[in-house]
């Protein structure tokens, strides 16, 4: 089993995203998705910058992909996307909407298929296998039920040999997308003049309940869970049911740690279920609320 | 511009088809559909009589199918598949890709419309669906400023409908898991959002409180309207300011747009509304068939008639409505 780490969800200035890459490049981590996955307005990094970025990490040996946005509106972002679809250096492309799932298809390239592809049964999972579609990442609020399904599905059809399959194991869950920006509105200024107040956010703006309980992250025009979503214990199982990739969703601090936990987990081939912390988070895997958190004998 | 109205049940659906509906729409009585509530929804009889009634007054019938089939439950969506081809109906409402191939191998003559749950939000994911399952129409989710539902317009290889009126969705359909976080149940899994079954009521010294199973999404004073839990939209604490953090209770009305989006080239306006009463059905479809009747004569000279805006406003959450993302300050 690979681990990954997934595009950064936030917005952090240019030199700190580059750090962030060097430090991971020294870890463990055999998969680094990258780029913009959230809005177009963000402009540290450009397009340029992004596939500039994703050669340079090429060269190390890790396998480098670049990631997309998940919602695309406006011409300048299907313009923006074709440049990363198109890109001529070969690098793999992570779809996260239908648009480049068009894209890169009509173009007979292979694609990954990300977390917000919807993909809930092993029939939609065919098609977009033959459309190039070379892995997925299951959505987010499935469970291993499901998956097992799917995977048990997809084997007798017989393309289960095509595919590898990634599962979101670690970070702020992506839970929707607006086309209103919260971060922007919780300062009073409406999209179109957000001043780019999201980059001073590193790890998103907690919103709680009036009983001050973590509810979700406001990332912009993305919505994230409040607790961090965490199946390092599950490792064994999703090595058994045939998950071939488990992916590290970036925080601002200490994600080479959890690669470096995750990477433990999987040479000892079995993990300390007391790692779960309190604000962590697992009931998607378990068929329950996201927000719940199962304790797994 | 076809006015394509929400049937919730036969009473409904025959209010719709009598106030002037051109088309309505409706769903099974299983999650199969992404209002699978209980009292509403058709089973095979009232399904029968629905379509009867409708095709005598020339009303097109459209049945969604729009909810996410998991293996287990394949069957269940090809059978509705099934049950609508056999019924007559003009066309489903379908996101599912696996159901969507499996409609268009079987029944290459039926109608395929994309569903808003599809969250085709440009041209380029519409030509992937027009492409790979001959679509004929597709409803555009309602995160779309004016100016991009124009551009999709302008280059969509389908036929589009846009929502004019009702209960705002403020994230894009079809990718929104806020609710299987807080309760286990979402519109792409359980064709449900902040399900009736998770609701909780209590009043307490600080108030009248709704939550989601334990979670407080609002909490009400002596006097304010309490509205259902719906849980984007409640209030919540942002750096130590509680307000809607994420949207206000409020229904889109884009009567005003009428001129621009029939200009646009949108063919088709749908209402939200399956969940609601025949009595609310009644209202919106009189008005907005009204309204787009006088759009047919006055043209550019097309004005929303305060009447209407004030019908529309009493059935409204909140009783305000927006224009919603159509228009870029909200945004």
């Amino acid at each position: 089993m690979k681990i990954s780490v997934g595009p950064i969800l936030y917005y952090w200035p240019k030199q700190q995203v580059l750090d962030f890459y060097q430090r991971l490049l020294e870890s463990s981590v055999d998969i680094i998705y990258l780029g913009e996955a959230v809005c177009s307005k963000r402009h540290e990094l450009r397009i340029e910058d992004w596939i500039e970025l994703a050669v340079k990490l090429n060269e190390s040996g890790k396998q480098v992909v670049l990631s997309t946005l998940a919602l695309i509106e406006a011409r300048s972002e299907l313009s923006g996307l074709q440049k990363i679809c198109s890109n001529n250096d070969g690098i793999l492309v992570e779809a996260n909407d239908m648009a480049a799932v068009q894209m890169l298809s009509e173009q007979g390239l292979p694609f990954v298929s990300g977390s917000s592809i919807n993909i809930y049964n092993a029939h939609t999972l065919k098609i977009l296998q033959q459309q190039g579609m070379q892995r997925w990442v299951m959505p987010v609020e499935l469970n291993r039920e499901t998956l097992n399904d799917i995977l048990a599905e997809a084997k007798t059809m017989g393309f289960s040999d095509e595919i590898e399959t990634e599962v979101f194991a670690y970070g702020k869950l992506p839970l929707a997308y607006s086309a209103r920006c919260f971060t922007a509105r919780m300062k009073n200024l409406p999209k179109d003049d957000c001043r780019y107040s999201c980059i001073d956010y590193p790890d998103g703006v907690v919103m709680e309940t009036q009983e001050d309980q973590e509810l979700f992250t406001l990332n912009g025009i993305q919505t994230q869970s409040g607790y961090c979503y965490n199946l390092l214990p599950q490792l064994p199982e999703m090595i058994n049911l045939g998950v071939d990739v488990v992916r590290i969703s970036p925080q601002f601090e200490g994600t080479e740690q959890v690669v470096q936990q995750f990477r433990n987990g999987l040479d000892q081939g079995k993990v300390d279920a007391g790692l779960i912390a309190r604000q962590h988070c697992n009931g998607y895997w378990f068929g329950q609320s996201g927000m719940s958190t199962v304790q797994d004998r | 511009m076809e006015l394509v109205c929400p049937a919730g049940s036969l009473p409904a659906l025959r209010v719709a088809v009598d106030s002037g509906a051109d088309a309505v729409y409706m769903g099974f009585k299983d999650d199969t559909n992404a209002r699978h509530f209980a009292g509403l929804n058709f089973n095979d009889r009232k399904a029968r009589q629905a379509l009867d009634y409708a095709i005598d007054r020339k009303v097109k019938v459209f049945v969604a199918i729009n909810t996410y089939a998991q293996p287990k439950g394949w069957k269940r969506w090809q059978e509705a598949v099934d049950r609508a081809y056999d019924l007559g109906v003009n066309a489903l409402i379908v996101a599912d890709m696996g159901v969507l191939e499996y409609a268009c191998n079987k029944y290459p003559d039926l109608a395929l419309h994309l569903s808003v749950q599809g969250s085709a939000t440009n041209h380029e994911a519409l030509k992937f669906y027009h492409k790979n399952f001959g679509i004929r129409r597709a409803v555009l989710p309602r995160v779309l400023s004016l100016a991009q539902v124009k551009l999709a317009a302008e280059k969509s290889p389908v036929d589009l409908e846009v929502f004019g009126f009702g209960s705002l969705c403020i994230m894009a359909e079809g990718r929104c898991y806020l609710s299987s976080y807080v309760t286990d149940e979402s519109p792409n899994t359980c064709g449900a959002c902040s399900p009736a079954k998770a609701v909780r009521w209590e009043e307490t010294a600080e108030g009248r409180e709704s939550r989601l199973n334990d979670v407080l999404i609002d909490r009400y004073r002596e006097g304010e309207n309490a509205g259902y839990p719906t849980l984007c939209k409640g209030r919540f604490k942002v750096d130590d300011h509680v307000y809607n953090a994420l949207e206000e209770p409020t229904s889109l009305n884009t009567i005003r747009l009428i001129p621009e989006l029939s200009a646009a080239g949108i063919k088709a306006i749908k209402l939200e509304g399956r969940q609601r009463s025949p009595a609310y059905v009644e209202q919106i479809v009189r008005v907005w068939r009204e309204a787009l009747d006088a759009y047919a004569i006055e043209r550019d000279n097309f004005t929303p008639r305060s009447e209407w805006m004030d019908s529309l406003s009493k059935v409204s959450e909140g009783t305000q409505t927006t224009l919603g993302a159509y228009s870029r300050p909200w945004q």
